[in-house]
């Protein structure tokens, strides 16, 4: 069937900011969608809260708008844009939600707009627990054995049917409150008992466990023909209770006979069909019992997943493309598949290699939250790997984590908790597949280690010809191994720094040795076919197998190194400038060459550059890549701190770098170098010093004084910092960050408290500067400028103060040499501009700020790379200088011309934060970053784009109720004018004594609470009853673990705005007016940018 | 040959692969010590390497598994094809030894040594792969024939010695010689024709109510129409799959141009090949074959597609369907070539891929319905 003609106009809803559990590929998804929509003559309309996406650049859509993606702003959506049809399928849950919501809300029957992939009641028997148990009934098909009780007695007579462990999940309490899983008859008692209270219809779901079980997931695309076909299979390492997010998994299945794969892959194409998915790509999870086979289907999502874009990766098969072309009318024998040119999407993909994926957890970043693995997901970010088998791949995926590992063990970084170290098998954690490889090495059976862990033998079984290989070379002398012992080692999926490790050597010598021995790797082509036709696309991954596959090109090649895995510091914003950088030097005329290992990204999709390289981000892999490719040039710049690293080893290989050389980020990371830069340009920076020792750090403190910046060298994302009021403080910091660094020494900075900080991101060509974008921050220094509002253009800063900025940048981007992108963070305390932090590098604000200006800065650096000027490009005006005043600029500089877009608009880039995941941790703000992701609002005045912000978080907006307030001493005297706009608004005001006395001494009217220390009931409780609707609490000094800590729990979990500093408070005071006020318009992208 | 059943701690012994056109490939062995040669050929499925190995149409041939990690499942005695193994060598990137799995019954190495199979572990498969893309089918040789490896024009001249399918009869090789019966109750009655018909297919036919009596293959077509219960008529004659070059066995196609339009006829592969031969058909040899469980077929009449197990290196001329009584009814997606034909003069109809799957996707069961609606007249 062809495609249809009676829709013109397609809204396409995307996820909104990265959570966990909803990161980057929806943006891969969605773009995808939007490119195929718009080839195929439709007019695309989108809406996406997140700036940080390739989605929402101006020329993918029609009409982009970065709103926040409610029922309230689709519906004004589809009546300016008199959309035809929504696609919801590709935005994950968030699309998904929303869709129904409008469905619900009228909103879809009002404006005559048809759901295209899934209709409502298809949604609904998918998402619907009772539902789709029925649906599967009708279908011969199991699902975990399960009752509802309402009494003891019910749970009684259940578990006589059920068996112990069962899972017990309370109807409607929040989060899954109360849930958990009992082993006897205590445990059931109690979790039964403790659960019928708590469910407001005293109702709790009693469910067989298959906890330990196979875990299984088939990726299923259907089209209006009611032709299925399964993508790819996936099987996870760890087994059932672990959120598949969570866990290592692996593409194809690899421990299921035909006959029982077949089975599953009737069940799953019969599930869609009963759900009634009539059009697109699902997911279905499946459990098998080990011991008899027996399989119950656990869920289905009908919609395009994490597990679609892993399984489109792992595969070649694009299938949010094909969902986008399924959706218009289209039949899978109508699409062909773009790899092979000539043979249909209407296949199964055959894959020659196996694929694992493993998870990036970011718990150092959540002190005090349990690290168990359970059933909800936790990690942050995901990195893919491709190898000829399940060792090499293995091997590979947990090198690219970027956490500091070179693979499984044996690369000196292995630690062991020996006093737990059977209940690290046992206990699902990040660290579970580190332990199972060290038993094995001491000499613990794989029958054993299986029973302990829950882990299917054959992987284990695996992971043991790994130890088994290690202990044959252990301690031997490099030069003592065989080519052929280097060769077996090598497609082991060691990498050259175990066996470095193993034999005693270090990593160059391994790689020499493997040059002098040929012992080289080839790359091989992903090509949905296992070679049976020829492949058009250029996608490969490395492996020790005889036959290289890359074919020969005669133009240059631009090598763009990616960002990794995602994790919190370095996420979808760099992942967006590598994109941007692959484009922009494609049109320069450079064969491009993406290396990456994010399964998640829009860089990983085999469309993006000319060639693409699954491979990790480390020295060994990139320098390979690097060898078979001999690139002109190499950018580092793009991909955060994850290529940076790699920059220096790159030019002692005398890899051509591209734009900035590694020196110019040395000399801005050495402290004493770039000092004498500052004191040379004029430019005012905090006092400073550096110790490696507590003395030193205390003489340091006495000379700079208190507070102070602590953080160890090189960091990105602030990870290890941390203020200091004192020298207590100081001393309990310097004692942790020792540990932290190693032989790196601390940095410690004079903090200027309550000064106002601004962000900018330039790009300079060596001649001239463009300033990207001038972002005041809302939060004052203090708070990591990631977790930190910002708005562009300034929304209180004098032109002065501007233009100082302006000229500081120029000057510094001069000084430094730098040929791309820089970011320069700024301070601003009594009308002076402070330095603190200049990175000659892609920043995660460039998304953002290229949105809000409508300057596509990554692109425009990229080119400045590929040696194209900004006057060239026309960014900077040819003609006369910039309009920057002259009078204290360096004279080489003198003749620099800078230029600006300044938009008109207000733009405000919020963060968004995961303490919903992490009970436990303090979600207070400071200079270590945790946010995961951002939205963007715009408006023509800054309160109204910052209610937009607030409002694209996922968290209920109050514009009524009570407002609890319970601020610090030093913030008493400004909380009062906070506290009257509240109450003007119509807010009641709830306060602890300390507050409470402040805002009635200004007349405000105030209920007095208790604080949880001073008796009940406190305010955690008024909180748990829902009696509060926004919280304003800054915290108190040195009390961590108390009250504030408490309350801050108490509003994660009862999921309310809670701010933790007054000039958020103000803003969002303001915020509340335009909601109010009735200002939240909608405009397009292509409107105002 | 000699077998190697004995489980050896030793390191793996060397083996080697060679083509007739000169590939020298050096693995491990991982089967039975020996010498084989055959066809090379590759199958692109990711699962059922039992049922592909068991399978008798792959008599006189090497199967190379582009799916590297090979054996982790075991080897299951009940998924068997058929009794005997007919392939010659296997050639895989990775065997497992230590399988996993509730049903499996002992080791894929331990099998192939115990029926003396020869395996090569280790080459680059995928290598092979787009050896045979661009060459076609070769004729190969595996071994771990020590002194022959160390040799590689010896290896080479031993792959060009093996004598290749072409106008080769393997069928008589794999076949029944004597008529066996397997009787489910069943209200109708098949008379297969066994050409080395897969246990998937008899599991199919008595699974939509059929017995079915295996028949030498040169059995007349007055003993196959007496072949019945009791002396008689039976509902449907069945036409199996098999190995090797169709044009080899005359005297099958030859006793179907017989059959036809006396009793409903349904075929399979090999058994497609027959109908279309008796139809008056030419078949040809494929560059490379189709081997997987991946294929995409549709059915003209309804238009959907099936993904479907394909195992065949000859197939059906179009070019020599003109003027014959003869229509396509499925085609595959990915070459065009022909998947199926229905005879339009008389009760007759076959496909070209394996709907029994066995393995792979059991999208085409339907044509096992379709038959027994043609032996019940309502089709």
């Amino acid at each position: 069937m062809p495609k249809r003609t009676d829709i013109k106009k397609i809204l396409v809803i995307g996820s909104g900011p990265i959570v966990i559990g909803q990161a980057c590929e929806f943006d891969y998804s969605g773009a995808q969608a939007c490119k195929v929509l718009r080839d195929d003559g439709y007019e695309v309309v989108l809406i996406n809260s997140n700036p940080a996406t390739i989605m929402t650049d101006p020329e993918l859509a029609e009409r982009t708008y970065i709103e926040p993606i409610t029922p309230e702003f689709v519906e004004k959506i589809i009546i300016r844009e008199n959309i035809d049809a929504m696609l919801p399928t590709l935005g994950g849950q968030t699309g998904l939600n929303c869709a129904m919501e409008c469905a619900k809300a009228g909103i879809l029957d009002r404006h005559g707009v048809e759901l295209l992939g899934a209709q409502t009641e298809v949604i609904e028997r998918g998402e619907d627990r009772k539902l789709f148990a029925m649906a599967m009934e009708n279908i011969g098909l199991e699902v975990p054995r399960s009752g509802y009780v309402y009494s003891m007695d019910d749970a009684r007579r259940l578990i006589e049917d059920l068996g112990y462990p069962v899972v017990l999940r309370p109807s409607f309490t929040m989060g899954g409150a109360g849930g958990g899983i009992a082993y006897n008859a205590d445990e059931l008692r109690d979790i039964v008992s403790n659960g019928l209270d708590l469910s407001p219809i005293n109702e709790v779901l009693m469910e067989e466990s298959v906890i330990g079980w196979k875990e299984f997931e088939m990726e299923v695309m259907r089209d209006c023909k009611d032709n299925a076909v399964i993508v790819c299979s996936i099987e996870n390492l760890d087994p059932m209770g672990v959120h598949t997010g969570d866990s290592i998994t692996v593409a194809p299945i690899q421990t299921l006979s035909d006959v029982e794969y077949q089975r599953m892959r009737d069940a799953s194409i019969a599930i869609l069909r009963e759900v009634g998915v009539e059009t697109g790509g699902s997911n279905v999870q499946f459990a098998v019992n080990p011991a008899d086979g027996r399989m119950v289907v656990i869920e289905m999502n009908p919609r395009v997943s994490r597990s679609s874009a892993l399984a489109s990766k792992a595969t070649g098969f694009p299938i949010a493309k094909i969902a986008a072309k399924l959706a218009v009318g289209y039949t899978l024998d109508e699409i062909s598949n773009d790899i092979t040119r000539e043979t249909p999407a209407c296949f199964e993909p055959s894959i020659d290699y196996v694929v694992v994926k493993a998870p990036r957890f970011a718990f150092e970043k959540f002190e005090g939250t349990d690290e168990t693995l359970t059933t909800r997901m936790k990690s942050v970010g995901e990195a893919m790997a491709i190898g000829r088998t399940f060792n090499e791949a293995l091997g590979k995926a947990l090198r690219s984590l970027e956490d500091g590992r070179a693979g499984l063990g044996s690369d000196g970084k292995d630690r062991f908790d020996e006093d737990h170290f059977d209940a690290r098998i046992t206990t699902p954690t990040a660290q579970r597949i580190y332990y199972v490889a060290e038993a094995l090495r001491r000499g613990r059976s794989v029958a054993e280690l299986s029973e302990l862990s829950g882990i299917d033998p054959w992987f284990i079984g695996r992971i043991k010809a790994q130890t088994d290989l290690e202990a044959d070379i252990k301690g031997r002398a490099l030069s003592d191994l065989t080519a052929d012992e280097l060769r077996a080692a090598k497609r082991m999926g060691l990498s050259d720094v175990q066996i470095a490790y193993l034999t005693g050597t270090d990593e160059g010598a391994v790689r020499m040795l493997r040059h002098a021995w040929d012992v080289l790797p080839v790359f091989k082509a992903v090509d949905t076919c296992a070679a049976e036709f020829e492949a058009y696309t250029n996608y490969f991954y490395k492996c020790y197998d005889d036959e290289d596959e890359v074919p020969a090109t005669d133009r240059p090649r631009a090598m763009i190194l990616g960002a990794g895995p995602n994790r919190i510091g370095q996420g979808i914003e760099f992942d967006y400038c590598c994109v941007h950088a692959a484009y922009a030097l494609h049109d320069e005329g450079f064969e491009t060459v993406m290396v990456n290992c994010n399964p998640e990204t829009v860089s990983t999709d085999y469309d993006t550059s000319d060639r693409l390289y699954f491979e990790p981000l480390t020295y060994e892999d990139v320098a390979d890549v690097i060898e078979r490719e001999t690139p002109a040039g190499v950018v580092v710049t793009f991909g955060g701190q994850t290529p940076l690293k790699l920059a220096e080893q790159l030019l002692r290989d005398k890899t051509p770098i591209m734009g900035t050389q590694p020196d110019a980020i040395d000399l801005a990371e050495d402290r004493k170098r770039f000092s004498a830069v500052l004191d040379e340009l004029g430019i005012a920076y905090p006092a400073a010093g550096t110790a490696t020792t507590l003395d030193e750090a205390h003489e340091v403190a006495d000379r700079i004084g208190y507070p102070l910046l602590v953080r160890p060298s090189y960091v990105l994302g602030g990870r290890g910092m941390s203020i200091s009021y004192d020298r207590e403080r100081l001393d309990r910091y310097m004692t942790r960050a020792a540990r932290l660094s190693g032989e790196h020494p601390v940095l410690l900075d004079r903090f200027l408290e309550g000064a106002v900080e601004v962000d900018v991101d330039a790009v300079c060509d060596g001649c001239d500067v463009l300033i990207g974008g001038i972002m005041e921050h809302i939060e004052e220094a203090g708070i990591h400028s990631g977790d930190s509002a910002c708005c562009i253009p300034s929304f209180t800063l004098g032109e002065a103060t501007l233009d100082t900025i302006r000229t500081h940048t120029r000057n510094l981007a001069l000084k430094l040499q730098v040929r791309g992108l820089m970011n320069i963070q700024y301070a601003v305390k009594d009308g002076v501009v402070y330095v603190l932090e200049v990175n000659p590098r892609a920043s995660r604000t460039v998304p953002f700020v290229s949105k809000a200006t409508g300057t596509p800065l990554a692109k425009v650096a990229a080119r400045v790379m590929a040696g194209r000027t900004l006057v060239q490009q026309g960014l900077v005006d040819a003609s006369g200088a910039g309009d920057v005043e002259s009078s204290d600029q360096p004279d080489e500089s003198a003749a620099a011309k800078v230029g600006e877009y300044v938009p008109t608009r207000y733009c405000v880039k919020e963060a968004v934060m995961p303490f919903g995941r992490f009970p436990g941790a303090d979600t207070l703000l400071g200079p270590e970053m945790k946010s995961t992701g951002e939205v963007m609002g715009s408006a023509a005045d800054f309160p109204t784009a910052y209610a937009k912000t607030q409002i694209a978080i996922d968290y209920p907006f109050p514009t009524s109720g009570c407002a609890f307030i319970s601020v610090c001493d030093r913030d008493k005297r400004s909380i009062v004018a906070i506290a009257r706009s509240l109450y003007k608004q119509g807010f009641s005001l709830m306060s602890t004594a300390g507050t409470a006395r402040v805002l009635e001494a200004a007349g405000l009217p105030v209920r007095r609470v208790m604080k949880r220390s001073e008796g009940r009931p406190s305010v955690i409780d008024h909180v748990t009853n829902g009696e509060v609707q926004l919280i304003i609490n800054t915290p108190f000094g040195q009390e961590a673990r108390s009250d504030g800590y408490r309350l801050r729990s108490a509003a994660v979990r009862f999921r309310i705005p809670n701010l933790t500093n007054l000039n958020a408070a103000s803003a969002f005071v303001s915020a509340v007016d335009a909601v109010i006020d009735g200002r939240l318009d909608i405009s397009a992208l292509q409107d105002y940018a | 040959m000699t077998s190697t059943a004995h489980i050896t701690t030793q390191p793996a012994a060397v083996c080697w692969l060679a083509t007739e056109d000169g590939l020298v490939l050096q693995g491990t062995a991982c089967g039975a010590a020996g010498t084989a040669t055959g066809e090379l050929c590759f199958n692109t499925s990711m699962t059922g390497y039992q049922e592909i190995l068991t399978d008798p149409s792959y008599a006189g041939q090497i199967i190379t598994m582009t799916a590297p990690q090979i054996g982790n499942y075991g080897y299951t005695r009940s998924d068997d094809q058929r009794e005997v193994c007919h392939a010659r060598a296997m050639v895989v990137r990775e065997m497992c030894s230590e399988p996993s799995n509730w049903r499996a019954t002992e080791s894929l190495p331990d099998y192939l040594r115990q029926n003396d199979i020869v395996a090569i572990a280790g080459v680059d498969t995928r290598r092979i792969v787009r050896h045979l893309r661009r060459q076609g089918a070769v004729r190969a040789v595996v071994t771990t024939d020590a002194q022959l490896g160390a040799s590689p024009d010896a290896l080479v001249a031993a792959a060009a010695a093996d004598p290749g399918l072409v106008g080769r009869d393997l069928v008589a090789e794999v076949a029944v010689t004597e008529p066996r019966v397997f009787d489910n109750a069943g209200s109708l009655h098949v008379a297969a024709i066994d050409t080395g018909i897969k246990q998937g297919i008899i599991d199919r036919l008595l699974a939509v109510g059929c017995n079915v009596t295996l028949l030498p293959p040169t059995t007349t077509v007055d003993e196959i129409m007496h072949s019945g219960s009791g002396g008689a008529r039976p509902d449907g004659v069945f036409l199996a799959n098999g190995p090797g070059d169709p044009s080899a066995v005359p005297y099958v196609y030859q006793t179907v141009s017989e059959l036809l339009g006396r009793i409903p006829i349904f075929g399979i592969c090999l058994g497609h090949q027959m109908l279309a031969l008796a139809a008056g058909a030419r078949t040809y040899k494929m560059k490379f074959g189709h081997r997987g469980g991946n294929h995409p077929v549709k059915n003209l009449a309804t238009g959907r597609v099936e993904i479907t197990a394909q195992n065949h290196g000859f197939a059906v001329d179009a070019d020599s369907l003109q003027g014959l009584p003869v229509a396509v009814t499925h085609v595959n997606l990915n070459d065009d070539t022909i998947e199926g034909i229905r005879m339009t003069d008389a009760p007759a109809f076959s496909v070209q891929y394996h709907p029994e799957a066995s393995p792979g996707p059991h999208d085409s069961h339907y044509l096992f319905y379709d038959f027994v609606q043609l032996m019940e007249g309502r089709l």
